[in-house]
């Protein structure tokens, strides 16, 4: 045992001094290496942690919305259809909500307006999101006016505005009264946009549902387990587009390592020719190479991964931000918290390290099985 | 079919895997028609290379076995949430018939891999490579399963349809939710544990006899392998439940996560480490005989004797360790 431990790290120290002195054409490969690692991590980590992102932020939606679908298109729904639903059982809550979405023509931008029956009670002051008052540069007090769809303007007085932590959900956000959101939409009484069910026992979901899509056959409910399967699978799919798109990156980068394993220098095939006339053999030439290949890979994934936390959670993602992001006039300025696991390693470490060793396998072979007399006559 | 990155990693090494598996193959059933010890031609000097080329491969190919067998369980697992009734590995290996088979032939191909690695180590060992037509027999079984365990894959990926929103109705019932079965057929616990630990003693006994006497090769191999088989049905009878302290759990592949510590990666490295040792020990029997291996066999046939003993002892002290402490009494 002690013997093949010795054997091992003799052989990597002999691979550590013979890679450092062709320090060009290692390094060369290396950067290649860390460069295919960190932009695959980069995504990695930036998909899983936008995924958690959406994770965190459903987990607080409600079980089931109910929506009405009108020649399939969704429609306003009757405040009865809220009675008739209460009245299944297993239905703790039915929440009318009143939401929509305002085209400020004034800077281009979008604002997802809410009702909410809180704001009724008191003074009719809006709570906005941080981004509508950068837009507008609005300050507590300041009065935001909105043009309703009666063409009357609604001047509305800014109550709060919600701290930049919740800029991921209310960023573009401007909550105010069910009154003020009747007069801004023209809205007609007795509808709301869609209906929020609670419901007590979340096995009991799919039976409640089945029994509204009986009861209101118009009507479309969508359960929170449901959004969430299909945040994630966009999430995935995103992730595997982009991919798709960088594998043709990792082709290359492949090649690029077969290429640099077959073409031996001179120099290589000499010092394995004396490596072989002085008395080793092919199994330890191939261990030579293994090592040379688990060093070379080792780096380049560590620092290549190193890399790829600092750009994505320090610098939140410049090179991808666009392509995976979407975009919009109010877009929330987040830090994205990191997320790293052994997972997301481990499908890393399989995307480059297992097709850059499998590339190497037969070059390597060829070079240990070279005969002492033909390497050095070169 | 689903983009996920670790179901693209997979196919990807899948397919990388059985590459190598055809390129070796390939190389395999030249060895096979013009091995000639006895000819010093260039012919026959190419093929002794190439045996270097070949058990350097099977050692790669063996090594992405066992981390991507680990990786596919992690998969699927981490996909469960894309189906509805999935609660787990179990539930999403089940989402069409290509899931399972794909597993079982991973298990299958790691222990066969093995076994070749064994065979190939005795037969470097004696000068005149005394193996070379069993390793290469071996190796034209190998490689079709590792193409057949790429397609199943392949098939298993591609069959994914995930759960989502559709535009009619959002909910399930248009496939009127039947649910994917979460629990496994699970054999009653009692005869289990008289199985279970009845197999680990008779092959600690066959191992033992093996170890000091040199008898009862076959006996031990066979103990070992059908212990291995016992012990895996014995996880979802009765270990899981002792672990997830519930007697309804069964799931053989909640072990792995991080709730239970992971100690299922090291259980099931134990377990797969033992079979492997012991089914080699029964593979090298009949080549005892021959001269060239006469002082070889036996003494690596009692290294991996002690290998299996230690492997299994190992998982045999958690399951015991789980029985004793566990919140869970099965009575």
């Amino acid at each position: 045992m002690k013997r093949t431990i010795e054997r091992h790290l003799n052989i990597l120290e002999f691979t550590l001094a013979s890679l450092l002195r062709r320090r060009g054409k290692n390094l060369s490969l290396l950067a290649m290496y860390l460069l295919v690692i960190f932009m695959l991590a980069s995504l990695q980590f930036f998909v899983s942690a936008l995924k958690r992102e959406a994770a965190v932020i459903l987990a607080d939606a409600p079980d089931m919305v109910v929506q009405r679908l009108m020649a399939g298109r969704q429609d306003l729904v009757p405040t009865e259809y809220a009675t008739g639903i209460a009245g299944i059982r297993g239905v703790t809550a039915v929440r009318p909500r009143l939401w929509g979405y305002y085209y400020d023509a004034l800077n281009g931008a979008n604002y997802t307006i809410m009702a909410d029956e809180q704001q009724a009670a008191g003074l009719p002051r809006a709570a906005i999101g941080a981004g509508v008052a950068r837009a507008r540069t609005l300050a507590v007090g300041d009065l935001l006016p909105l043009i309703s769809y009666n063409k009357t303007p609604v001047m509305l007085e800014v109550g709060s505005i919600f701290p930049s932590s919740s800029d991921l959900i209310a960023a573009d956000m401007v909550v105010i009264s069910p009154a003020q959101f009747h007069t801004l939409f023209n809205f007609p009484e007795g509808q709301a946009t869609d209906l929020a069910v609670t419901v007590r026992n979340p096995k009991e979901l799919p039976t409640v549902a089945a029994k509204i899509a009986t009861l209101f056959p118009d009507s479309r409910p969508i359960l929170k387990s449901e959004i969430q399967r299909t945040y994630q699978s966009i999430f995935d799919w995103r992730g595997g587009m982009t991919l798709m798109v960088l594998s043709a990156a990792l082709l290359s980068f492949i090649i690029f390592a077969w290429d640099k394993a077959t073409g031996l220098s001179a120099e290589e095939r000499k010092e394995i020719g004396i490596l072989k006339s002085i008395g080793w053999e092919t199994s330890d030439v191939l261990l030579l190479k293994f090592w040379e290949g688990t060093v070379i890979s080792l780096t380049a994934f560590l620092l290549g991964v190193v890399l790829a936390y600092g750009h994505v959670f320090f610098l939140s993602a410049p090179l991808f931000a666009q392509a995976l992001k979407g975009w919009s006039v109010i877009y929330p300025r987040f830090q994205l918290v990191p997320v790293v696991d052994a997972y997301q390693l481990a499908v890393l470490f399989f995307l480059t390290v297992v097709p850059y060793t499998t590339a190497t396998v037969i070059p390597c072979w060829r070079a240990a099985t070279t005969d002492p007399d033909a390497a050095m006559r070169y | 079919m689903i983009l996920h990155p670790a179901a693209l990693a997979l196919l990807m090494i899948a397919l990388l895997v059985s590459g190598m598996g055809i390129y070796a193959g390939y190389y395999g059933l030249r060895i096979l028609g013009r091995w000639d010890p006895a000819s010093g031609s260039e012919g026959q000097l190419e093929l002794e290379r190439r045996t270097y080329l070949i058990s350097t491969i099977m050692s790669y190919i063996l090594g992405f076995e066992l981390m991507s067998l680990f990786l596919f369980i992690y998969t699927a697992d981490d996909l469960h949430t894309l189906f509805t009734g999935a609660m787990c590995a179990v539930g999403s290996l089940a989402i069409n018939s290509f899931g399972y088979p794909a597993l079982l032939l991973k298990t299958i191909n790691f222990i066969l891999a093995g076994v070749w690695l064994i065979l190939n180590y005795a037969d470097n060992k004696g000068y005149d490579y005394p193996l070379i037509r069993v390793k290469y027999e071996l190796l034209n079984l190998v490689v079709p399963l590792l193409v057949l365990e790429s397609v199943l894959l392949i098939a298993y990926f591609a069959g994914v349809k995930p759960d989502i929103i559709t535009s009619c109705c959002g909910s399930l019932f248009s496939h009127e939710s039947s649910g994917f079965s979460s629990d496994l057929a699970s054999l009653p616990h009692r005869p289990m544990q008289i199985a279970y630990f009845a197999g680990m003693a008779l092959t600690a006994g066959a191992g033992l006899l093996f170890y000091l006497k040199g008898r009862a090769g076959y006996l031990f191999s066979t103990a070992a392998a059908v212990t291995f088989l016992i012990a895996i049905a014995s996880i979802v009878s009765f270990i899981g439940p002792y672990f997830y302290e519930l007697p309804t759990h069964h799931c053989p592949f909640c072990l792995l996560q991080k709730e239970y510590g992971y100690i299922g990666y090291f259980m099931y490295a134990t377990l797969f480490g033992g079979a492997v040792a012991g089914i080699g020990v029964g593979v090298l029997m009949p080549f005892r005989g021959i001269s060239s291996l006469a002082h070889i066999i036996p003494p690596l046939q009692r290294r991996l004797v002690l290998g299996t003993l230690v492997c299994y002892l190992l998982f045999t002290l958690i399951v015991i360790w789980k029985m004793i402490f566990s919140a869970l009494k099965l009575g």
